[in-house]
């Protein structure tokens, strides 16, 4: 006869389904979702962003290469809106991550309204970004 | 009569119709209330959401000069420049839409920009032939209907966000025909586009 997993000593429990769920969903909310990401898949993650993006030229949006590490706001050949231009910080993992988010959240009242809701494609296309010297 | 404006397998515009205005004068029509409706809507916030319109409006200014500068580029057969100036027209209407759309929330709808930067899109994929220019025009659809899913939870009205995904929808039509043309496989997996 097996026995009831609840009542084995709590080292030997096996984990539960719910568990590992739950588990999975604390990572994929954490605040730190972003680390980790892969720069190739985040390549073709990048396909969601080249309607307006590109990562050399400015088009509806700035140009991408240098972004991580660069102030928002900040290439003088790009016209931002002025709650960007104002934002006051510099992009790093953690802030993109929060951008791709939810871009209004983080600035209100800039022009982007796109949402990347997939934690683990907001990783990828970070890391990606991060190879855009 | 149909309204079929592409073939399956190609674009031997023979047999085929172009469509558009009958859909234009809907779209407007649509756009119109839903423009005067959100004005009015006590939870929406108009001004949020022209923002967001005059990103739509730029890419679609964007896709309208891309074509031009594909059109002209004498790398298009017939067949496919009819095509090209099809998608270009569909392009246009929807930057009337969203600029009425703009206007009537008490937006001012953005500028285009100079052919010359919209040619800077092109050249930087270097076509030089008419495969790479098809090539462009669906990475850059795609791209489109990406956006337009994307910004869908960003919309302060629900019925701005509806429209977003019709807009969607019409560049995953020019997606699928495009890659279709150039014998690429569509996407293997559901859910493939959005954000």
């Amino acid at each position: 006869m097996r026995q009831d997993p609840a009542e084995q000593p709590p080292a030997a429990r096996r984990p539960t389904v719910a568990a590992v769920l739950s588990l999975a969903l604390a990572t994929a909310v954490s605040p730190t979702a972003w680390a980790g990401g892969d720069p190739a898949k985040g390549a073709d993650v990048y396909d969601k962003c080249i309607a307006c993006h590109s990562p050399s030229l400015n088009r509806i949006g700035p140009r991408h290469q240098g972004v991580v590490g660069r102030t928002a706001g900040g290439l003088t050949d790009f016209a931002y809106s002025p709650a960007l231009k104002k934002a006051g910080f510099v992009w790093d993992e953690a802030r993109l991550d929060q951008w791709l988010t939810n871009p209004e959240k983080l600035v209100p009242g800039n022009r982007m309204g796109f949402r990347l809701q997939d934690p683990a494609q907001r990783a990828d296309v970070i890391a990606y970004l991060k190879t855009l010297k | 009569m149909t309204n079929t404006l592409i073939q399956p397998r190609g674009f031997d515009a023979g047999r085929r119709k172009t469509v558009l205005s009958a859909s234009a004068v809907a779209l407007l029509v649509g756009f119109d209330a839903l423009a005067a409706r959100t004005a009015k809507a006590a939870s929406s916030d108009p001004k949020k959401d022209v923002g967001i319109l005059n990103t739509a409006l730029g890419l679609e200014q964007e896709a309208i000069g891309v074509y031009q500068v594909g059109a002209e580029s004498g790398l298009l057969s017939a067949g496919t420049l009819k095509v090209a100036v099809a998608f270009q027209s569909q392009h246009k209407e929807h930057a009337a839409a969203l600029e009425a759309t703009i206007r009537k929330l008490g937006g001012t709808a953005v500028a285009a920009k100079g052919k010359d930067e919209y040619a800077k899109v092109v050249m930087a994929a270097g076509p030089k032939n008419e495969a790479d220019v098809l090539k462009l025009a669906a990475r850059l659809e795609k791209g489109a209907a990406n956006a337009y899913i994307g910004v869908i939870p960003s919309f302060s009205d629900p019925m701005l966000a509806q429209v977003s995904a019709r807009l969607a929808a019409d560049e995953a039509m020019h997606f699928t025909a495009l890659q279709t043309a150039l014998g690429i496989a569509l996407p293997g997996n559901a859910l493939s586009f959005g954000g």
